[in-house]
């Protein structure tokens, strides 16, 4: 999606991007980023938090209007879990001793079920 | 909130944490995620309660996943859509998001299609435009620069669009 923006940009169209996946956004490099710093799923605001949504989305207007260089970055002040930040960030794509054998069988797993859809034919890849 | 100490940043780097889960999953080769040390950039030209807005998502409407596919293998293409369509909710639970975490039962959590007109109706913006775009979230870097990034763009132009908002998931 950010080389998305890029190129938009590349052709004289203001672009602002908003989102929770913050290293990958910058790692490409947008022009405008309102940043939210929630789990993957609800980068424009809570389900059902309309003013949330209004603020965050008001943001993102306030940025294409003010920002004068690329790369300018607003982070939103919103807080998934007030009690336990750190919850969704630790058990998202969690690897650890308890689960790295089932992750190691469910990557074999894959592996072959894809071979087997090779063989018949199905990837268009 | 009280003062705090950490030996690592706070906010998740999912480029750390995708290597990682991919590698347990016997993955060797990372991914090669985008990376540019420059960056373009324009300036609106008008008055944004002139401007005309766009959106563009990364989901897409309801349609048959093939599971087995290989990730990377060009099922999607991007597309132009009524944003009325979209009122209903779009499909995205074959996308990469924290679905032990949350949801995305309500539309405006991911793609502020009611909250963009209730700006406009309020006349901070001119007008969200009538169709949304969707791009694929595909594995390679070359076919969203040289087909869905330029099909985009062509989208932008037909429906004039002043600026865009672009929401990955």
């Amino acid at each position: 999606m950010s080389l998305v923006a890029r190129h938009l940009e590349e052709a004289g169209l203001p672009t602002v991007v908003m989102g929770s996946a913050r290293d990958i956004v910058e790692e490409c490099g947008v022009s405008r980023f309102v940043y939210t710093d929630f789990p993957l799923g609800n980068p424009t605001g809570k389900p059902e938090d309309l003013e949330m949504q209004t603020v965050i989305t008001g943001m993102a207007l306030d940025l294409l209007e003010r920002a004068w260089e690329p790369r300018t970055t607003l982070q939103t002040p919103f807080v998934w879990d007030a009690e336990r930040n750190d919850g969704w960030r630790e058990h998202f794509m969690k690897v650890d001793d308890s689960n790295r054998e089932a992750l190691a069988a469910a990557g074999d797993q894959r592996r072959a079920a894809q071979a087997s859809a090779k063989a018949e034919g199905k990837n268009r890849g | 909130m009280t003062a705090d100490r950490r030996t690592h940043r706070s906010y998740v780097s999912y480029i750390d944490k995708s290597r990682n889960y991919y590698g347990a999953q016997g993955y060797p080769q990372a991914y090669q995620w985008a990376y540019n040390h420059d960056v373009p950039f324009t300036p609106l030209t008008k008055p944004l309660n002139e401007c005309r807005i766009g959106l563009v998502t990364t989901s897409f409407f309801e349609r048959k996943v093939d599971t087995t596919a290989v990730a990377g293998s060009a099922t999607k293409e991007p597309y132009a859509a009524q944003c009325d369509d979209a009122l209903g909710g779009l499909y995205n639970k074959d996308l990469f998001w924290d679905k032990d975490n949350t949801h995305t039962d309500d539309l405006d959590s991911y793609l502020p299609i009611n909250r963009l007109r209730e700006f406009a109706d309020q006349g901070r913006i001119g007008s969200l435009a009538e169709r949304f775009y969707g791009v694929p979230t595909d594995y390679s870097h070359r076919r969203t620069s040289r087909r869905d990034a330029p099909q985009i763009l062509e989208f932008a132009r037909e429906d004039e669009l002043d600026a865009v908002i672009l929401v990955p998931l």
